[in-house]
């Protein structure tokens, strides 16, 4: 499985996620204290590089999905077709993720029926471990 | 403040064949396909001093200029983000040729998708940003990510795969028409649309362009110059790039309406500039490497509301004699993939009149780039 190529800018994500915490990056001017996501050097709103990693809920809605077929990578051809997510987070339905619903956190990526997923169901993050590194995986509330 | 408005033209248009598979390197079909576009102007090799292309483009301005014997080369660029960029190099010659910084521009592409690897296979380029957030998680072909939008606009406007189809079968259409397009002699039914494999849910085989190997070129002169050349010049009347405020490339699904794409950005520059507007496009050129990114486009460009492009699909619309003939070619759905440039050289043969699927006194044309990415498009007319 491919594992994230972190930079600069994206490592805290990663490092909080091996806490199993999901946090994004926000402005830490007084003034402003937006979220944003993916993480960047500074604020697109009021221009500071002053930063802080606000930890979220967790809970969030399905934005919208796709079933991807092969030709695949190995490893995702062998779980195919599974379910790729975009989830919008409760705190503010503009953070999007990309993931994946599975059936519990350690489940593959084709463990959860392709009828459950829908737009706007709600889902809850949970973190596994691949490969050495810890990613975000969603448990659908209502499975 | 002067304008490129019908300050330049398309000269001469040159392609190779279209295959799965061609024996040339890239670097000997960039040649051929830019040696017939001057010999189709009827200008001298060693008279281009400008050149244009991709930053995916595999052989660079130096391999090009001294194969095929230019002169002393005063204007080079290329422009980034893949198929985005297709119509940005004509705009990047328009405004050198108006400028003054070259007489005679080349811009071309030459790539062997068809034989050669798909690039997103290639794990060790995997970028930091935005990859971090997609790749693990499976997201990892251009088809998936244009598939999530799809989802959601569909989701969003009722659009089906009857619409869809309905794109994919008038590229197809013209494509039975055109002999040098890879699908000259295969039609597609709905029956064959609607049973084909998936490759990324919502999107089938269908929805997704072909993979060539082929090369294109094309010749910009002033409109002075075009007018004295072996051809009707094809003005370049308009031409736009996109980068919307916010966008994030392919995967643009953090800002706050990811289905107002680069086209509308590269639209309002591109109609502000025009003497006309899409009411009166006789025909368009819309990139289709994915059949939703004809939809999204629509609307970005104002032939529809936002949320009305799949329904202007219906009853024939994009057929000949429809409302907006589209592709005439067959497009990179039906004719060739070739990151676009063969939509802006079926652009050129429409207005010239020497279309294998001509409408009937087209005098204006639209040509679009990539959607999804930062984009561009130019508004050709005769």
């Amino acid at each position: 499985m491919l594992t994230p190529v972190t930079d600069d800018d994206g490592a805290p994500f990663w490092e909080y996620a091996a806490r199993g915490e999901l946090r994004v990056q926000a402005c830490a001017a007084p003034d402003c204290g937006r979220l944003r996501f993916p993480p960047r050097p500074c604020c697109p709103h009021c221009q500071s590089f002053d930063s802080e990693w606000r930890r979220m809920s967790g809970r969030g809605r399905i934005w919208s999905y796709v079933f991807p077929h092969p030709p695949l990578l190995p490893e995702y051809a062998a779980q195919a077709p599974y379910n790729a997510v975009v989830v919008e987070l409760a705190e503010d339905p503009l953070i999007r993720l990309v993931g994946n619903v599975v059936a519990d956190p350690d489940a593959p990526l084709d463990s959860v029926a392709p009828e459950r997923l829908r737009i706007g169901a709600r889902v809850q993050v949970a973190f596994t471990e691949t490969d050495g590194v810890t990613v975000p995986r969603w448990l659908l509330e209502r499975p | 403040m002067s304008t490129l408005k019908d300050a330049t033209a398309i000269a001469g248009i040159g392609q190779t064949e279209f295959a799965r598979r061609l024996g040339d390197s890239e670097k000997k079909l960039a040649c051929r396909a830019i040696l017939a576009a001057l010999d189709d102007a009827g200008i001298s090799p060693s008279e281009v001093d400008g050149f244009a292309s991709y930053t995916m483009e595999e052989t660079d301005e130096v391999e090009v200029a001294k194969s095929i014997g230019a002169g002393d080369v005063t204007f080079f660029g290329k422009v980034g983000f893949g198929g985005g960029g297709s119509c940005a190099t004509i705009a990047h010659l328009a405004a050198a040729v108006a400028t003054g910084q070259a007489n005679v521009g080349v811009a071309w592409r030459s790539r062997k998708r068809g034989s050669g690897p798909r690039p997103w296979t290639n794990t060790t380029v995997q970028l930091p940003t935005p990859a971090q957030w997609t790749r693990p998680f499976g997201l990892l072909r251009p088809a998936d990510e244009i598939g999530m939008l799809a989802r959601r606009y569909m989701h969003e406007y009722g659009a089906t795969r009857d619409h869809l189809f309905n794109v994919a079968l008038a590229c197809r259409n013209r494509a039975n028409q055109n002999p040098a397009a890879i699908m000259y002699e295969r039609p597609l039914t709905r029956d064959m649309y609607m049973t084909s494999r998936w490759i990324s849910e919502p999107l089938c085989l269908f929805d997704n362009c072909l993979e060539t190997d082929g090369a294109l070129a094309c010749v910009i002169v002033s409109a002075e110059r075009a007018r004295d050349c072996r051809h009707k010049p094809v003005y370049v009347h308009s031409a736009a790039q996109g980068l919307p405020a916010q966008h994030h490339g392919m995967v643009n699904y953090w800002n706050d309406d990811p289905l107002t794409g680069p086209a509308w950005t590269a639209a309002r520059h591109l109609w502000k500039q025009a003497d006309f507007g899409p009411q009166d496009v006789d025909v368009a050129q819309i990139y289709d490497a994915f059949t939703p990114l004809v939809p999204l486009s629509l609307e970005g460009y104002g032939f529809c509301g936002r949320g009305e492009g799949a329904a202007f699909t219906e009853g024939g619309a994009l057929e000949i004699g429809g409302r907006l003939p589209l592709n005439t070619g067959g497009g990179g759905l039906s004719e060739a993939y070739v990151h676009g440039f063969n939509l802006i050289n079926e652009g050129v043969k429409q207005l010239r009149g020497t279309s294998t699927a001509q409408v009937p006194d087209a005098a204006t044309c639209l040509v679009t780039a990539g959607e999804g990415v930062p984009t561009s498009a130019v508004l050709l007319r005769s």
